[in-house]
């Protein structure tokens, strides 16, 4: 039976009703009162020396309060990076000032030269007009193997070469996955790319910088998924600004996909210039300018390689990525195509023996960080590709391939540093077969074919590693930060609750789940629980959403400060009842004497906790307040099988997805509803990488695809209705929910399981076509078919 | 956006004098002119609208048994009103863009602006339609000079688009994914005696008429008899979205597909 709340139940989203009645409040909602208005003068130029930059007509321009350039940054630090990768000799990463305005070179189309800040935004930008920049054009870097090959020009001239890093994992089993391959039965090889994407969440970034002469604190009201992070970065290593002089604001957040993790440096402008001109200052992204100033995501270019025995198990794996850095270090870069992406290299598979090398590279175009999945859908993509090449090479279904090399037994340790806890591959490779209707399938072809279309397909296994992450591990491998979270639940007299999260909504609906967490155990109606975010005067220092590990991680902190609640409660409750502590239950909201009938309501406990004329003041103080820190013991690892099936036009290439059906693991289920609708959403968003979004530079580094014209997002009509199962649970071990995480699957699984179902189709069809690179659009099949 | 000046003429006259100034430019549905003087792209000193003036709304036949179309007349509005008598042009009209272009898009914007992957080019020159100016009728054939490029002088606006109603004629269009404009569109309409075939979305040079195709239609209207024909590649647009070769095919899909499909 369904629940109607608590744990389990689809409750609707309470969030809807202000999202979908525009009462929402986003950051470009705040005005304050005498703000002035930032507009960013942006390069249109790839790469080049700026000889010099005349502001003095700019000036001149009717409402124009100040222009800025980066002279006026000289005491200011650059942009921070996150992470530091070491690489396979010891030596740490290159890392290049990034400076918040452009000091001496512009780097990318879209690299801020200078800003305009006057009293309307029109102003701003007509003014930007008559900023006179001298740039000397220089040869722009574009194609990452040309850029670390010798003599190639370099992006940031105080480097020694464009190459950031060059990182191998695990270094110790080079030699032997060299081996392993070099005497294999059969190694199966495949060279693809994993094409660039601009996250596009439907609110662009706004940054709203305010000062108080009166008290010296700085508020920035930003479009973040964590407005700790982005007071810690921008506070102690741009601006120099102490937290308790610093305050950040996120208030609701319109999507972020990762883009929004970031520290950019619109938001230190923002908050540097108000305090400089002593009013508020505000900036609104643009949508044109989204796709040259938000971190793009992917660009990988990768061979891997697979050996196998002659009943297919695999051997060894070995894979060669070049990752695309852009021209900077934006906030988590280097970790994305390394420990987020190195470690996962196993997928659900026995292999032995894995090496992963991987080059980081500067070229010049927008900086490239993590996007919904962030390393983990460029391991799964190659992998499930390469095992479903394997399976046609070896004439062994590839189905029965993925079985016969399925990891059983848990806890499993991978060659690549991680241990999975829980997963049942084989369950949810039945649960997708059922669902699928996979057995109908030769039935669903020989139809297409009637219709002139063929038809194909394709399965992908995934597994990912959520609930990121515990401090003391990702300290080890090169954060500069912990990545535990935070709660405090305060419990008000009249036993209502507060719940200030480190997590932080930007769709994900946590004001509804989290509070079926709480009202689950403390047995009182969700709607005497609000949850409180996005604020870090209000919140305890918390690490923000992303990594799918809100719940995981979030969750635990919120169950932990709730236990520390329900047991002083027990105690009060103890007191009231005049029984033994031990003797006390909480149920349906009320602590019982058990076996008697003896019981006090929730709200006559929290009542006493603040009005304590009859408490045990000796023993325990008033009030009923808890905050709770939980750092998770391990990564949480969803698993799950993708089918894709697809129908291809043989005159167009044109793919049509007619069937996608998921079959998750993702442990235990706080919100089935909402879930699906993450799952729906990374579905989406994977279809829409595998078939229609592509971002691409011409070779004078220009943007192809800058905006809505030329860069395709996935429609409503370019999807199927989905089949979304999550029955299939292997709870998480180690964190008091049990649940792993779901924000990310979709977009993970997906992509391999489009171009395998694609690959399939055409091979039935008698095409010699092994693979395409991404996005499979209408040409590009066309000309696979047409070779 | 820069500011501008704003006429809102009721009359064809006033409207042409209203254009006479230096810095003046039409307005029709604002679908394409809009946005590009949103990018600073544009930036005109007066627009002179056009959708407020009687004589340029609505869609009719004449004796001729040409479907005579009011120049500011939208989009959606065709896609109502050519439905019975023209429903090859109703199709086309109902699949630009979405329903708010279509609502505000008009025929003598699209035809004005001739860009290369619009739809209704194809169909005036598939026609052989008349494009009715201020000053003077102009054959399709001589009006569409290559990429955005017309036989429209400064200041001259289209009133009026005349097209012969075929006996049966279809615009398959193949859509560019992102913007959904024509990728590659082919309108092919059957007549008495001959067949016209005008593809757009495809040539570097605009709009044009595939003779071969039109001859051997002329003697066969069945999809088989363009199967052995070809079109050069060598001249075909080459984008993001396709290559030479792959709107070369289209071309001749969209050609079957059409033969086909034509009503
Ligand atoms: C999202 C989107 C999708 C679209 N998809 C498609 C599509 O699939 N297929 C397609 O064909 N088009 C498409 N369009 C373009 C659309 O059809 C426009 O309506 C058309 O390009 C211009 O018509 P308009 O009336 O809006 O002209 P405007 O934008 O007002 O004007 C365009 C140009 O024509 C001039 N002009 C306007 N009217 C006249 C006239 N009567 N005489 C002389 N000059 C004139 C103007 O001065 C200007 O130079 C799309 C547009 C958008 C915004």
């Amino acid at each position: 039976m369904p629940k109607d709340g608590g744990i389990g139940a689809s409750t609707k989203r309470r969030e809807d009703l202000r999202f979908l009645t525009g009462k929402g409040r986003y950051t470009d909602d705040i005005n304050l009162h005498g703000q002035a208005y930032a507009y960013f003068l942006r390069s249109d130029i790839a790469h080049g020396t700026i000889n010099s930059i005349d502001t003095s007509g700019a000036e001149a321009m009717p409402g124009v309060v100040r222009v800025f350039t980066a002279s006026d940054f000289e005491g200011v630090g650059g942009i921070p990076c996150g992470w530091q990768i070491t690489d396979r000799h010891g030596e740490v990463m290159q890392e290049p000032k990034h400076p918040v305005l452009a000091e001496g070179k512009v780097r990318h189309v879209g690299d801020p030269i200078a800003v305009v800040v006057a009293e309307s935004l029109d102003q701003a930008r007509d003014a930007a007009e008559a900023i006179d920049v001298d740039i000397t054009e220089l040869e722009p870097v574009l194609d990452m193997k040309a850029a670390v090959a010798d003599g190639a020009p370099k992006v940031h001239d105080d480097l020694t070469s464009n190459l950031c890093y060059d990182w191998g994992f695990v270094e110790e089993n080079r030699d032997a996955v060299d081996q392993a391959i070099k005497n294999a039965h059969h190694v199966t090889t495949l060279e693809l790319t994993n094409n660039r994407l601009v996250a596009n969440p439907m609110e662009p970034r706004v940054a709203v910088g305010d000062y108080s002469l009166a008290t010296d604190e700085h508020t920035l009201y930003t479009t973040s998924q964590n407005p700790h992070v982005i007071r810690l970065l921008m506070g102690a290593f741009v601006l120099g600004i102490p937290e308790h002089k610093l305050r950040v604001v996120a208030p609701d957040v319109g999507g972020g996909f990762g883009t929004k993790i970031f520290h950019y440096a619109e938001e230190a402008f923002c908050t540097f210039a108000a305090k400089q001109l002593r009013r508020p200052v505000k900036w609104t992204c643009s949508r044109s300018e989204a796709f040259i100033s938000d971190a793009h995501g992917r660009d990988h270019v990768t061979k891997i390689e697979l050996a196998m025995d002659k009943d297919g198990m695999f051997l060894a794996l070995r894979t060669d990525t070049y990752a695309n850095m852009g021209a900077y270090l934006s906030t988590f870069a280097p970790s994305v195509p390394t420990w987020l992406h190195g470690t996962l290299m196993a997928g659900n598979y026995k292999t032995p023996l894995i090496y992963v090398n991987v080059k980081a590279v500067f070229t010049n175009t927008v900086p490239v960080d993590a996007y919904r999945g962030a390393g983990r859908p460029e391991a799964t993509f190659q992998l499930e590709r390469v095992v479903d090449k394997a399976a046609r090479e070896m004439g062994i279904d590839p189905v029965e391939l993925r079985r016969r090399n399925f990891i059983t037994e848990f806890p499993y340790a991978t060659p690549v540093a991680v241990e999975y806890d829980t997963g049942d591959y084989h369950a949810t490779m039945d649960k997708l077969l059922d669902i699928s209707n996979h057995a109908g399938f030769a039935a669903r072809a020989a139809d297409s074919k009637a219709r002139g279309k063929l038809r194909g397909f394709g399965i992908a296994h995934y597994i990912e590693a959520c609930g990121i992450a515990p401090s003391n591990l990702v300290g080890q491998l090169g954060a500069r930060a912990g990545l535990y979270e935070s709660a405090t639940v305060r419990v008000n007299a009249t036993g209502s609750i507060s719940v200030m999260t480190g997590s932080h909504s930007h769709g994900q609906g946590h004001e509804t789940s989290f509070a079926q967490v709480v009202s689950d155990m403390i047995g009182i109606d969700a709607d005497q629980i609000d949850i409180v975010h996005g604020d870090t005067a209000n919140t305890p220092m918390g690490m923000g959403t992303y990594g799918s590990r809100s719940l995981a991680v979030g969750g635990s902190a919120i169950v932990k400060a709730t236990e520390k609640i329900i047991s002083k409660a027990r105690k009060i409750a103890a007191h009231l009842l005049e029984a033994a502590e031990a003797d006390i239950e909480l149920k349906d909201g009320a602590f019982t004497v058990a076996g008697t009938d003896k019981s006090v309501a929730w709200g006559d406990v929290t009542l006493a906790a603040y009005v304590p004329h009859n408490y045990p003041l000796e023993e325990i103080e008033p009030g009923l307040e808890e905050t709770a820190f939980y750092d998770p013991a391990n990564f949480t690892y969803p698993s799950g099988a993708y089918g894709c099936e697809v129908e291809v036009d043989p005159d167009t290439g044109k793919v049509d997805v007619v069937a996608f059906s998921a079959a998750d693991d993702f442990g235990n289920i706080v919100n089935p509803m909402i879930v699906e609708g993450q799952v729906q959403g990374g579905l989406a968003q994977g279809i829409g990488q595998a078939l229609l979004e592509n971002c691409a530079y011409d070779e004078n580094g220009q943007l192809l695809s800058g905006s809505y014209m030329d860069y395709t997002m996935p429609r409503a009509d370019d999807v199927p209705m989905f089949k979304v199962d999550h029955s299939c649970i292997t709870p998480c071990t180690h964190n008091p929910l049990g649940v792993k995480g779901c924000g990310e699957a979709g977009a993970i699984g997906s992509p391999p399981a489009v171009v395998n179902a694609v690959i399939d189709a055409l091979q039935r069809a008698g095409h010699d076509v092994t693979h395409i690179d991404m996005p499979l659009s209408p040409d590009r099949v066309w000309a696979a078919m047409n070779r | 956006m820069h500011n501008f000046d704003f006429a809102k003429p009721a009359t064809i006259a006033d409207a042409v004098a209203a254009l006479q100034g230096d810095e003046a430019q039409p307005l029709g549905g604002g679908q394409t002119l809009i946005p590009t003087m949103k990018q600073r792209l544009a930036a005109p000193e007066v627009l002179v609208s056009l959708t407020h003036i009687p004589d340029m709304q609505g869609v009719c036949t004449n004796d001729a048994g040409q479907l005579c179309i009011g120049g500011a007349t939208t989009h959606a509005t065709v896609a109502r009103e050519a439905a019975s008598s023209f429903p090859g042009l109703a199709h086309l009209a109902a699949h630009i863009g979405d329903p708010a272009v279509r609502n505000r898009g008009t025929i003598g914007g699209s035809l004005a602006n001739n860009d290369p992957s619009a739809c209704y080019p194809a169909a005036a020159l598939g026609t052989g339609a008349t494009i009715c100016t201020n000053l003077r009728e102009i054959t399709a054939d001589d009006y569409f000079q290559g990429m955005f490029d017309t036989a429209l002088d400064e200041g001259e606006i289209i009133t009026e688009v005349r097209l012969p109603i075929p006996q049966a004629a279809h615009y398959e269009k193949f859509v560019q994914p992102a913007s959904r404009f024509a990728l590659t569109g082919v309108f092919v309409a059957k007549y008495q005696d001959h067949v016209r075939v005008a593809v757009t979305g495809a040539s570097e040079n605009g709009v044009f008429r595939w003779a071969d195709a039109e001859a051997a239609l002329s003697q066969s209207f069945a999809s088989d008899a363009v199967a052995d024909l070809s079109v050069d590649p060598d001249h075909m647009i080459h984008d993001l979205h396709a290559s030479k070769e792959y709107r070369a095919n289209l071309v001749k899909v969209g050609t079957m597909r059409s033969v086909k499909k034509a009503k």
